[in-house]
């Protein structure tokens, strides 16, 4: 669905462009077509780490995870989100399965925020575009993050 | 030989899928599934995502992008990196390009760092799917802490990382040129 809006809107700028310049908006393309195969072999070796490490981790392990109560099971969690990337249609879903099975507020929320904005998967795509030191203090900062909002979420939602 | 290094990383994992393929066949199985997979949801954002990227290259004026979310676009400039991540879809992969385009047209460190974190943790219809399996307070919640949150990782980003630890705009743009 969000997708089909994407390619809605990606179509009307290329109309627009090619409208106002054609050969300015063949430089583009050509901009984009090299920034997209520049990606490529790290897009696949991403998708391949995912999905390994997704069939070695079913969601029912993970989801055992949560039964590891207190401090070390919070820190369990929260690193485990941050090695994990999960597409949000995935991981709420997983995460409305953990709550069933028992798992805190607090552990939730620093899962969801470690999968989302921490990633080992992604970081080499990060180096990338952004060089070695920015991935790792970006990423730290938001595994920080991570905690300290869970830390608040138990104090906040019961 | 800088095909086979390029690809070493994919070859790798390859080759553990293969491993795994001969051990515990379903595993395997599911590994090759899940990644294909992906690989679909990829091809469904990232090609349209570059597009973009090439025509907000060609067309959006650098002065454009340096007084609005520049080094002294303030308060301002981080509420407007913030509206820019939420309204962007895809996953986090799919911001790095936008990220380096921002950046590369005058984007504050501060801002950058922003914009990445709010593209990650906080979506709309995310916040809606979150209600739906989680709660909605636990949603809400969770969406006030993350935007000061995301805002003091954009700014601690800034005091941390030096702008010659980041690749040039020069080098940046050798390494988006490298797939010809």
């Amino acid at each position: 669905m969000s997708s089909l809006v994407l390619l809605l809107i990606t179509l009307a700028a290329l109309a627009l462009s090619y409208r106002k310049d054609p050969e300015r908006t063949k430089k583009a393309l050509l901009v984009s077509y090299r920034s997209f195969m520049a990606l490529i072999p790290s897009l696949l070796g991403m998708t391949g780490i995912i999905g390994l490490l997704l069939a070695l981790t079913p969601p029912e392990v993970l989801a055992n995870l949560f039964k590891f109560h207190g401090l070390a099971g919070f820190a369990l969690i929260s690193v485990v989100g941050a090695i994990i990337t999960m597409p949000a249609p995935v991981a709420f879903p997983l995460a409305g399965t953990m709550l069933r099975l028992g798992a805190s507020y607090s552990a939730l929320a620093a899962f969801v925020t470690t999968l989302t904005m921490v990633g080992t998967v992604t970081a080499p795509m990060e180096i990338q575009y952004f060089g070695k030191r920015f991935t790792l203090v970006r990423q730290t900062l938001s595994f920080a993050l991570a905690i300290l909002i869970g830390a608040l979420m138990g104090v906040i939602v019961h | 030989m800088a095909l086979l290094k390029k690809y070493q990383l994919f070859a790798a994992i390859v080759a553990a899928d293969l491993i795994l393929s001969l051990l515990r066949p379903a595993m395997g199985w599911a590994a090759a599934v899940n990644s294909a997979r992906f690989v679909g949801d990829i091809l469904e954002i990232v090609p349209m995502v570059m597009i973009l990227m090439g025509l907000f290259d060609a067309w959006v004026p650098r002065k454009l992008v340096e007084e609005n979310i520049g080094p002294r676009s303030g308060l301002r400039g981080m509420l407007l990196a913030i509206v820019l991540g939420t309204a962007a879809a895809g996953p986090i992969y799919a911001a790095f390009p936008v990220a380096l385009s921002l950046r590369q047209k005058g984007a504050r460190l501060a801002n950058i760092g922003i914009f990445l974190g709010t593209w990650a943790a906080i979506k709309i219809p995310m916040i809606l799917l979150e209600s739906n399996f989680i709660g909605m307070k636990f949603a809400l919640v969770r969406l006030i802490l993350t935007i000061p949150g995301v805002i003091g990782v954009g700014l601690l980003m800034e005091r941390f990382i030096p702008e010659s630890a980041i690749p040039e705009v020069k080098a940046a743009r050798a390494v988006n040129s490298t797939g010809t």
